[in-house]
Formats: structure tokens, C-alpha cells, sequence
């Protein structure tokens, strides 16, 4: 995970209960009031429901009814002129042909939508080099697992199917909360001394091999009971960088790329 | 006194609730819903009703069964996202009479359609007064509270 979205995404986690592991997190803080979402749907009662869902969540939204319209928010419709302007970071705000390129922690779209497809949307933005690090969820009504897999294989984070529920929108803002601790505990970790790893993979493999097979399911459990501080170089079981395959037990509506904390 | 009426509004609204949920004319999405409306946005859940709708009666002369399906995948879509069951399982008959070239099939489930939705409209209106009464009601038994 590249130190920029680190810097973007710092000031997101802060606002969760008791972690503040960053000293220098203010001057992050300014413009920004909690995470940002952008909701991309067609369907007016959609963007209704999944508005008020993130709203109760406390999150910020901006709701838009087309993935063209979502590109121009995100400056990423001009794409030659922006790469040549100096502003493409996606920890600022900068006016490029009179739009404001919209800050964005995570972007929730519909899957089927005229025009330009949740999909076509998921790769434009991970074609983007801007934006390719912002979470993108994509929904849909059809729970179709070639569906699910493509998205999930071009990089979303997480596939929810339709309708969407309280549940849902919470299980993503957690995932996106530890996410970004890791990373954060990550980065802070490696520039201490490697002894602390060590010790933590020893206890770590034996709590491991005392526990159900099941992966998915326990090693959070046991990794979440450690001090916050001790943070192991993360096995592939949990990184979240490469898809992590869903236990069969997994309901295959609902996959997911990182692992949750119920 | 007015108080009173606040609670009997209350009642009432519960009760209209349930009657629908038990008629299965709204699910388990609509109350989880319900339940997150404020003072801010009282009924947004009939405000988005309309969507796709209109669309539906549009293809009336079913000349074109794709677009009417496309239609109807949307109006389902947003049915469902409301929890409004009746009306999304209309929607599953009427695709399956339009993918079928059923003519009299998808005249049948339009009909219904029509009827799921003007008794869906009603009641959520119904439920949007009341809920409009409730607060005015509140606001005149505690002035000093008013939202």
C-alpha cells in the first residue's frame, strides 16, 4: 500500500473509537469530516435507500445517477488533461476546467446501469492512477456468481447483492476502519525493530494450530486480542492486498475480499 | 387532549404497519427503513416510489418485450430496495409473461401491477399523514420541543 493513500485515508480511521495512532494527523484534518462516499445508481429509490444508509452511518455522501457523472466528479472524464495538470492526488481538492475534483474515501455502484456499467466504472477507476487505491463496492440486485467474480477479479472490494440493508453498508465501513489500521500499523511497524514480529509470529502459529481449520473465521479473533501496538508483518491469510478466496462456508452473496470482524 | 392523540397515532401507525407486513404488501427492508427516518426526511421511503413506474405503463402496448423488460428490471429493482414485496413479486410474473411473448400474460400482470401499486401508494400515504400528524401533535404537547 503506496504511502499515499496512507496520507489520503490517515485522517479516516481517527474518527473511530479509540484509535489514534497517528501524532501528526491534524494537519490531515481540515477539510475533512468523516468518510466520504460516492453512490452511483440509476435508480432514484436506490440512491435514496443506500443515501440514508450511509447517512445513519455517519458518513458523507454525494449520489449520483450515472457513471459518466461519477468520472466527471472525479476529474477522470478528460483524462489527458488532468495527467498533465499538476493536481492529481487524491488527498486534495483542485479546479481543473472549472470542476472540483471531488475527494472520495470509497465508491459504491450499481451494477447494471445504462450507459456505463458498475463494471466499466470499477475498471476506469482502477485504470485511474489517481483513484485505483479508493475501495470500490459494486451492487446488484442479481446474485450471479460469474458477475460477483469478475468484479471481485478487476478489483472491487466487496460485491453486495440487492437490497441493500444497514448491515451491509456497517460490515464495509468496518472492513474499510481496519483496512486502513493495518496499513497504518503496518507502515509504523516496519520502521521498528523486527524482534516484536518475530515473538508475535511464534504465538501467532501456535494459537493458529489450536484453533478450528476454518481461516477465515478465527485468526482475526485471535490476532484482535493482541495490544494494538504489536502488529505481525500480516501472513497472506489476512493482507489485504490479494483477494482472499471465501472459505466454502462464505454465502456466496456475500464475498468478501478482506476478512471481517463480526 | 392532544397528547393523547399523539400515541393513538402512534398506535395506529404501528398497526397499519403490521397489517401490511402480515399482507406481505412490505417486507423486512421497508421496516428496517421505517425505522431510519427522522424528523429530516419523514417519508423519503414514498418519495422514491414513482421510479420506473410511469416507465411500466409506458410499454403498454408491449410492442417492445426488451425494453419493457428492462423497465420492469428497474421498477423491481427499486421495489425491492423499498420492500415493496407485493409489488416486486408482480414484477418477477410480469417479466416472465414478457419474456415469454405473453401477451395476455403481461396484460394480466400489468393490471395487477397497477392495482399493487395504487393500493402501495395509498397506504404508504396513509402512513405519511399519520406520521406528519404525529409530529404536529408532539410539537403542540411539548411547545418546548420542538424539533
Amino acid at each position: 500500500m503506496g504511502s499515499n493513500s496512507v496520507a489520503s485515508n490517515r485522517w479516516m480511521f481517527e474518527k473511530m473509537d479509540g484509535f489514534d495512532l497517528s501524532p501528526n494527523s491534524s494537519s490531515d484534518n481540515e477539510e475533512e469530516e468523516g468518510v466520504h462516499v460516492l453512490a452511483v445508481d440509476d435508480s432514484l429509490a436506490d440512491r435514496k435507500v443506500i443515501e440514508r444508509l450511509l447517512k445513519i452511518s455517519s458518513c458523507k455522501v454525494t449520489a449520483v445517477d450515472s457513471g459518466w457523472r461519477a468520472l466527471k466528479l472525479l476529474g477522470l472524464l478528460d483524462d489527458e488533461e488532468d495527467k498533465s495538470s499538476s493536481s492529481s492526488s487524491s488527498s486534495s481538492s483542485s479546479s481543473s476546467a472549472g470542476f472540483d475534483v471531488l475527494k472520495v474515501d470509497l465508491i459504491i455502484t450499481d451494477y447494471c446501469m445504462p450507459g456505463m456499467t458498475g463494471y466499466e466504472l470499477l475498471k476506469k477507476i482502477k485504470e485511474s492512477t489517481t483513484f485505483r487505491e479508493i475501495p470500490v463496492v459494486i451492487m446488484s440486485s442479481e446474485n450471479v456468481m460469474a458477475r460477483i467474480d469478475r468484479c471481485l477479479e478487476e478489483g472491487a472490494e466487496d460485491f453486495i447483492v440487492k437490497p441493500v440493508k444497514l448491515s451491509d453498508v456497517k460490515r464495509i465501513r468496518d472492513c474499510m476502519a481496519s483496512r486502513e489500521v493495518r496499513s497504518v500499523q503496518n507502515q509504523e511497524e516496519r520502521s521498528r525493530s523486527n524482534i516484536n514480529k518475530r515473538k508475535l509470529q511464534e504465538s501467532f502459529d501456535l494459537s493458529l494450530s489450536s484453533s478450528p481449520p476454518s481461516i477465515s473465521s478465527s485468526s482475526p479473533l485471535s490476532y484482535q486480542s493482541r495490544s494494538p501496538s504489536l502488529t505481525p508483518s500480516p501472513p497472506s491469510l489476512f493482507s489485504s492486498s490479494p483477494p482472499c478466496s471465501p472459505s466454502s462456508l462464505d454465502s456466496p452473496t456475500r464475498r468478501l475480499k478482506m476478512t471481517s470482524f463480526d | 387532549m392532544l397528547g393523547w392523540g399523539v400515541d393513538r397515532l402512534r398506535a395506529d401507525m404501528s398497526r397499519l404497519l403490521a397489517i401490511l407486513f402480515h399482507q406481505g404488501v412490505l417486507d423486512e427492508q421497508f421496516l428496517q427503513l421505517q425505522q431510519l427516518q427522522d424528523e429530516s426526511s419523514p417519508n423519503f421511503v414514498s418519495e422514491c416510489k414513482t421510479d420506473g413506474y410511469c416507465d411500466c405503463r409506458l410499454d403498454r402496448e408491449f410492442s417492445d418485450y426488451k425494453k419493457m423488460g428492462i423497465h420492469l428490471n428497474q421498477f423491481m429493482g427499486s421495489s425491492s430496495s423499498i420492500g415493496a414485496n407485493r409489488v416486486r413479486n408482480v414484477c418477477v410474473a410480469f417479466r416472465a409473461a414478457s419474456e415469454q411473448n405473453n401477451r395476455a400474460g403481461c396484460l394480466r400482470a400489468l393490471e395487477l401491477l397497477e392495482h399493487e401499486y395504487c393500493y402501495l401508494k395509498n397506504k404508504l400515504h396513509e402512513l405519511f399523514q399519520m406520521e406528519q400528524q404525529r409530529v404536529l401533535a408532539a410539537g403542540a404537547r411539548y411547545p418546548l420541543q420542538q424539533h
